[in-house]
């Protein structure tokens, strides 16, 4: 299988940060570039089944306070398909189980001389607390409800690699808005790329407040399924509720599933998304998740390719234009005075 | 032999008898003599020229946390902080480990108190027995020991028959039941306001119905019982529609406003800093805006800090497991005068009434005024002082300020207790 040759030797000027905290504080051309990078690597490892050496040297932690068994999997894999060193570190049996605070624990992975760490945490903004604390990259693999930037990067590189560009396409996102960090990375990404975007799902899930943004709520999938160009069906997470915010799942499925009736209103070339893992029966049927439209697939694969994208930019040799990070930059907001 | 001195040339701010003018203060073995031109020949004179000089400032709601917490503050840290902020008296609230629900409890107060002989801790015992919420405390027998209200701060009264009791039954020593206002399954796991931003940063938010539904409560309950409600830290503009409309209808209810609530939104909590963490959260700039209308129209009758000192370890964590909680007693004269008086919202007076007078009278102490006769606990303000806070200095044990390295105006240059200077900026 022949690929582009694509190993560069110095990060591109056009990016200047060392974390990967979010995407909301990402330009459109930083969202660009991130993309561009992964879709180059996805090529130059033969779609992302190769290996190269430009991180040769370099030490990544994957540092999960929270279960993951893909998005831990799959930055290994990139991390590795790079030539970096790889170390899982997991919370439990960790020193946390014995009281230590998540910030001396990244401490002390630091002084055993890492580069990065790829922070999943229940907790929205560990990861950018850990930013502000310690000396080495950091990239946010999920904090809590907030964020989950290379979730929304693969899923934007998804669609972009079938539609081209995303100016104008409308995008749906359904389903638990309320936790879920992929709608968050992703809304903030199309939103940014000129998409526009409608949230959907009941108002216990996908609060009218979203309107304050300039996106659209709407609490009738039926009613916006003929508008959108691509569906992204977000799970229902059920372990983060205080209390359920529908009658039933049955009820719920009734309402926001996305089935083949609604699929025959849709538009023919419309795109499924799904960020995984997910639920059957709930919101998808597994007809749907099956079709052809569906991505579900392709955006695995994509992952890997983003999260080798997010690696070398934020972990790899700076050129001597390199400019300084401001991502982690504490905020002054909120001051009325 | 007698112990004099003379404050002169100030500007003599004192809303109990409506004074406000240049003058000299007189003070004579811990009590107020006169406020008129003096001669000189006191023993002591501080020239006060260019300063304001106000009946010594109380601050009705401080968490002092001892006994149990005192990793976090002690009665003795937590009084020089008091006095290096321009307090004379400071009311101690009752979450602590143990709560203040025996005489013993609030005599080993008195004592710590005493001998850290600094500023006046005025006790404010718990509404019910262990602060469990079940029950009420021996509220007759704290009175007995010199508690001053009643509160079960750190958490509501929960259950509406208890609270209607306690109403009822403080209603007979003329106490007030100072209530922190929250419907508990409303807020429940919430880290901050619930609103745009905290939908935005994925963080459980407390919505200001939450305090709303309860401010609602307990003015119905004041007003059936007619006892004596003050509702702390309100940060809600419904929950200073509610006050007004309450008191507009004759209940004997008051309320209280923190300087963070006037200053700060939830804006703030987009940097994930736990210092800005507290309960009740920051809210909107529209409730920033009510606070600050409801305490230039009065509704709203004082400031107070709801000073929260945490050490800093427990400060340092996840934001979901930080505690709630912000310190005050340094930074509430500079946050006030810039907020309210260097903006032009309020007067002298008012600021003087809201920190001094009208805590003192809520409380039912014999402070607040320099009435001659009344005890000289005083307070000296330079009005333009422009300085930059810095927590390191901070008296007080902990260091959970947001407010560190912000630049504000106006602070307490001398603070005097019973006529004896306690702090003087140096």
């Amino acid at each position: 299988m022949s690929h582009t040759h694509f190993e560069p030797e110095t990060v591109p000027p056009g990016w200047s940060h060392r974390h990967l905290l979010d995407l909301e504080r990402l330009s459109p051309e930083e969202i660009c570039l991130l993309l561009d990078t992964a879709s180059r690597f996805k090529e130059a490892t033969g779609g992302c089944r190769q290996k190269l050496s430009v991180l040769a040297g370099r030490t990544i932690v994957n540092l999960f306070f929270e279960n993951s068994t893909r998005t831990r999997t799959s930055f290994s894999l990139a991390a590795r398909r790079l030539g970096a060193d790889v170390i899982d570190f997991s919370a439990s049996g960790s020193s946390l189980s014995k009281g230590e605070s998540f910030i001396d624990t990244a401490k002390n992975l630091e002084a055993m001389g890492i580069d990065a760490v790829v922070v999943r945490h229940s907790t929205p903004g560990t990861p950018h607390l850990l930013a502000q604390r310690l000396d080495v990259g950091v990239i946010n693999a999920g904090d809590g409800p907030h964020e989950h930037p290379t979730q929304g990067l693969l899923d934007i590189f998804s669609i972009r690699e079938r539609l081209g560009n995303l100016t104008g396409i409308t995008v749906g996102l359904v389903g638990d808005i309320a936790h879920s960090r992929t709608a968050r990375s992703n809304l903030w990404g199309l939103i940014k790329l000129g998409a526009k975007v409608i949230l959907c799902g009941p108002p216990t899930l996908v609060s009218p407040r979203w309107r304050e943004l300039g996106v659209e709520v709407s609490h009738n999938l039926d009613a916006i399924v003929p508008r959108c160009d691509v569906l992204n069906l977000l799970r229902i997470q059920f372990e983060r509720q205080n209390t359920r915010p529908f009658p039933s799942v049955r009820e719920y499925a009734y309402l926001y599933a996305m089935n083949k009736e609604r699929l025959k209103r849709a538009k023919k070339d419309l795109l499924i998304l799904a960020p995984g893992p997910i639920n059957r029966g709930v919101e998808v049927t597994a007809d749907v998740a099956d079709c052809p439209q569906s991505l579900i697939l392709n955006q695995v694969t994509n992952g890997l390719a983003v999260r080798m994208g997010v690696l070398w930019l934020t972990c790899g040799p700076r050129g001597r234009t390199g400019g300084v990070d401001v991502s982690s930059r504490p905020s002054s907001a909120g001051r009325v005075a | 032999m007698h112990q004099t001195l003379l404050l002169r040339g100030g500007r003599v701010v004192d809303p109990s008898q409506g004074i406000d003018r240049i003058d000299d203060v007189l003070v004579r073995d811990g009590l107020v003599v006169a406020i008129g031109p003096a001669e000189t020949g006191a023993d002591e004179m501080i020239d006060a020229t260019g300063l304001i000089v106000a009946p010594g400032l109380v601050d009705m709601h401080v968490h002092l946390r001892e006994p149990g917490r005192e990793e976090d503050e002690t009665i003795e840290t937590g009084t020089r902080a008091a006095i290096a902020g321009g307090f004379t008296s400071v009311a101690c609230i009752p979450n602590t480990e143990p709560p203040v629900d025996t005489q013993a409890t609030v005599e080993f107060i008195h004592q710590k108190a005493m001998r850290a002989d600094t500023c006046n801790v005025f006790v404010v015992g718990c509404v019910s027995r262990n602060r469990e919420g079940k029950e009420l405390a021996d509220i007759g027998q704290l009175v007995e020991a010199g508690a001053v209200a009643f509160s079960d701060d750190g958490a509501p009264v929960y259950d509406a028959e208890l609270m209607r009791r306690a109403l009822e039954y403080c209603s007979m020593f003329d106490k007030p039941i100072l209530a922190h206002e929250e419907v508990l399954e409303l807020s429940r796991g919430g880290v901050m306001n619930e609103g745009i931003v905290s939908l935005l940063l994925g963080l459980a938010g407390m919505p200001a119905s939450a305090e709303d539904v309860m401010i609602g409560r307990d003015t119905a309950l004041a007003e059936s019982t007619g006892g004596r409600l003050h509702v702390m830290h309100v940060s809600t503009a419904g929950g200073v529609d509610l006050v007004r409309m309450a008191k507009a209808r004759g209940v004997r209810v008051t309320a209280e406003a923190c300087p963070h609530h006037f200053t700060l939104t939830d804006e703030a909590l987009r940097g994930f800093d736990s210092n800005y963490k507290m309960s009740p959260p920051l809210r909107t700039a529209a409730d920033v805006e009510a606070i600050i209308a409801g305490i230039v129209d009065g509704t709203i009758d004082c400031i107070a800090t709801d000073h929260a000192p945490h050490a800093p370890e427990k400060k340092m964590l996840e934001l979901d497991r930080a505690p709630f909680g912000i310190m005050g007693l340094e930074t509430a004269v500079g946050l006030s005068v810039t907020r309210l008086v260097a903006t032009g919202r309020i007067g002298w007076p008012r600021l003087i009434e809201a920190m001094s007078t009208l805590p003192a009278r809520i409380l039912g102490i014999n402070r607040g005024t320099l009435r001659p006769g009344s005890v000289a606990d005083i307070t000296l303000i330079d009005p333009e002082c422009a300085w930059q806070v810095d927590v390191k200095s901070f008296c007080s044990k902990s260091v959970n300020s947001p407010f560190d390295r912000w630049t504000l105006r106006g602070r307490a240059v001398a603070t005097i207790v019973a006529g004896r200077v306690k702090y003087r900026l140096t």
